[in-house]
């Protein structure tokens, strides 16, 4: 991919080969630790926290919490931000959450049109497929194509709902308690909650392995 | 802005293309290139709604050709050279060649990340007026063109929807974003049906919700 920017490039990086972005990367963080604007361990913390902490087993963990608690699912109907900071999570780009439920009746698609807004603080970085234009155009015009994409088929009748990140609202899709897990636990129940599936792009795992 | 961004219900793009096993980054730099845009809006120099605009008005090749990455890169870049706090040729000989600018607020050590991740920037703000519109009323999106930042998509203008729900009041992005003020407005979501959306042929089972900002709708 070209940078808006080649004619930046002919300056001396250490011979190295790195493409032009990466270069443009590494020189804009030089400038911004020379100049004091940001601290090198201060960019380590802020990717350790993405990579070790916040992800979509946080949200797997609310999931499978609404789907065993009747009276937590209720919390995160009225107050679905205070619900899931129970669990610990809150935080950027979750400032203010919304729940949606699916049920046989209908599904909830969550799309970003104009950016890549993202219930970070429960799923963490968004997938590069959320930011792509492909997704960002079609989810609200044509979402069984784009489920289609994915190998999900709702029944005909399934009403869909999409959801387009246009505010500082960021929604979590609760998706359907998969058939024959009555009684499993909480710990069981997140393992088969997928990132996908609290998006809408997908479905949780079932509880029985294919054959 | 009428821009590339603005890309609900545009044909032509191919089908999502979900990565099996998808790493958390696709190359080194990405990882930087987070970190640093993170860092940099912690200075307290512009707002989330500030740094959307910057992106948005990426030249639209460059933006539909690029990676989201690359996106913020080139409007983090956008948004520090055009306050004077990295200069072009810092950018060409990757050092320092002029002193910092002082910044609202200082760079956050690295102790002080994990409280400003849990934190975030809560973006909801009191108003003193009651909402104008109640759940279940009928709204009209206004046909809005603004040159500048809005976070009403092109799809959903001029078109007839139902409160579905008050979300709050929260800061006016379109005034935010340049620096015009937060001045909050009350938000609701607002649902249309796909054919308000997209005719006659649109998908019978399709509803769309979007937020949307008092002063985006009308009564019809």
């Amino acid at each position: 991919m070209m940078s808006i920017s080649d004619d930046h490039h002919d300056h001396d990086h250490g011979g190295s080969d790195l493409s032009p972005i990466a270069l443009r990367v590494r020189a804009l963080e030089s400038v911004l630790v020379e100049k004091g604007y940001v601290d090198p361990q201060a960019l380590d913390a802020i990717i350790d926290t993405y990579q070790t902490k916040v992800g979509p087993r946080n949200g797997a963990r609310v999931i499978a919490r609404a789907w065993s608690d009747p009276a937590y699912l209720q919390r995160l109907r009225e107050n679905a931000t205070a619900a899931i900071a129970e669990l610990g999570f809150s935080g950027r780009q979750g400032e203010h959450m919304v729940v949606v439920e699916n049920t046989p009746r209908q599904h909830n698609l969550v799309v970003c049109t104009l950016c890549s807004c993202y219930p970070w603080s429960v799923l963490g970085l968004p997938p590069v497929w959320y930011k792509s234009a492909p997704y960002r155009s079609k989810a609200v015009i044509d979402p069984r194509g784009v489920l289609a994409d994915f190998g999900v088929s709702l029944p005909a009748d399934t009403a869909i709902r999409v959801w387009d990140s246009t505010a500082e609202i960021r929604y979590l899709v609760v998706p359907m308690r998969p058939a024959g897990t009555e009684g499993w636990d909480e710990a069981g129940l997140a393992a088969l909650v997928t990132r996908d599936s609290m998006i809408g792009a997908g479905l949780p795992l079932s509880a029985e392995p294919a054959p | 802005m009428n821009g590339v961004h603005d890309l609900g219900g545009s044909m032509g793009f191919g089908p999502v293309r979900p990565e099996e096993d998808e790493p958390l980054f696709h190359a080194a730099w990405e990882p930087r290139a987070l970190a640093l845009t993170l860092a940099c809006g912690a200075l307290g120099e512009w707002s989330i709604d500030t740094s959307r605009h910057a992106r948005e008005s990426l030249a639209p090749v460059f933006y539909l050709s690029a990676s989201y990455y690359e996106i913020w890169i080139e409007g983090l870049t956008r948004l520090l050279e055009g306050r004077g706090m990295v200069g072009a040729e810092e950018m060409a000989v990757g050092h320092a060649v002029t002193p910092a600018k002082p910044t609202r607020r200082p760079p956050p050590a690295a102790e002080a990340i994990p409280a400003m991740i849990a934190r975030g920037g809560p973006c909801d703000r009191p108003v003193p007026q009651a909402p104008l519109f109640s759940v279940g009323d009928s709204v009209r999106t206004r046909n809005l063109h603004p040159a500048g930042h809005t976070r009403l998509p092109r799809y959903a203008r001029d078109k007839n929807g139902t409160v579905e729900r008050i979300q709050g009041s929260f800061v006016f992005p379109d005034s935010n974003a340049h620096d015009g003020g937060e001045n909050p407005q009350w938000v609701y979501c607002v649902t249309f049906t796909g054919k308000e959306l997209w005719g006659e042929q649109a998908d019978p089972s399709l509803s769309v919700s979007l937020d949307c900002w008092e002063s985006y709708v009308e009564r019809p």
